[in-house]
């Protein structure tokens, strides 16, 4: 592996293109549109119920959404050096990365499922008020998106694992990177949205 | 390991992220106005926009596709801190 590689192994002379199957990102718009009007949503009630959004954001743990945005970052950087090093044709390298990349997926999960599992315990869910219908809205609507991201990465890995992809032909593992680099997009919107935002 | 520049990304978004935390752990966010809103939005303005041109590699796709996500991170952003904005006067 390069150690003084400095770009993504794009062939700078290439034409413009996206990188991953057309699909993919047609999914990504519609998704993005999606979380669009929920993060609008969130945005616009809280401005009509603010009181009632700063008490009960309080019951939100900083530190879970903060360690949540750092893994979802990792698992995209993760998922980032995966197509570095299955560019440069290390399939070897590729497999340890997008197990990073697993990993901090698995992180997430876990920690989500906590935060979930005690509001539920606490009495809380979707129904309790504006707040957290919609902090119950947004924050499952993208775990969904995840655990999918996962399910993608997980078969690619397998793949990468069986030399499928290489300089050559890295097109589905593009793909699949696309969607989980969308999925951290999200948070990354989320995160100061919900949790911080006062 | 710097000399990677997704390394490097990774690092920036570490550190806005870190940054973002700091402003709501010490409670600035809630009694410093909009200042921090500010700041922690755009950040994540930075931090979208890193992920899309260079984890999505937007910066060598068609102008359209780039436009198209960009914007779509610009607006929501936008109106997310209008709503905020919106709020603390209503």
């Amino acid at each position: 592996m390069a150690a003084t590689q400095t770009t993504l192994a794009h062939d700078v002379r290439e034409e413009p293109h996206l990188v991953g199957d057309l699909a993919i990102w047609l999914v990504i718009l519609a998704e993005l549109l999606t979380f669009g009007i929920l993060f609008l949503a969130y945005a616009f009630t809280r401005a009509r119920h603010v009181a009632l959004f700063n008490e009960s954001q309080r019951t939100l743990d900083l530190h879970s959404g903060v360690v949540n945005t750092l893994l979802l970052i990792s698992g995209s950087w993760c998922v980032a050096r995966a197509v570095q090093a299955v560019r440069g044709d290390d399939s070897t390298q590729g497999v340890r990365w997008l197990i990073g990349s697993l990993l901090c997926g698995s992180g997430f999960v876990l920690m989500k499922v906590t935060e979930f599992a005690a509001k539920l315990h606490a009495g809380i869910d979707l129904s309790t008020n504006d707040f957290y219908m919609l902090y119950f809205m947004l924050t499952a609507f993208h775990f969904l998106h995840v655990v999918a991201g996962m399910v993608i990465l997980a078969i690619l890995l397998v793949r990468t694992g069986q030399g499928a992809y290489g300089r050559h032909d890295c097109h589905s593992l593009e793909t699949g990177a696309a969607f989980w680099h969308m999925v951290d997009l999200l948070w990354i919107v989320l995160f100061p949205l919900v949790y911080v935002m006062r | 390991m710097l000399n990677n520049k997704i390394n490097r990304i990774w690092l920036a978004l570490v550190v806005a992220t870190l940054i973002t935390f700091s402003l709501g752990e010490s409670g600035l966010s809630g009694r410093a106005g909009i200042a921090p809103v500010l700041l922690m939005f755009a950040l994540a303005y930075g931090k979208g926009m890193l992920v899309i041109l260079d984890f999505m590699e937007l910066r060598h796709a068609p102008a359209l596709w780039r436009r198209l996500m960009v914007g779509w991170l610009t607006l929501v952003l936008v109106a997310i801190v209008l709503a905020y904005w919106l709020g603390s006067r209503w």
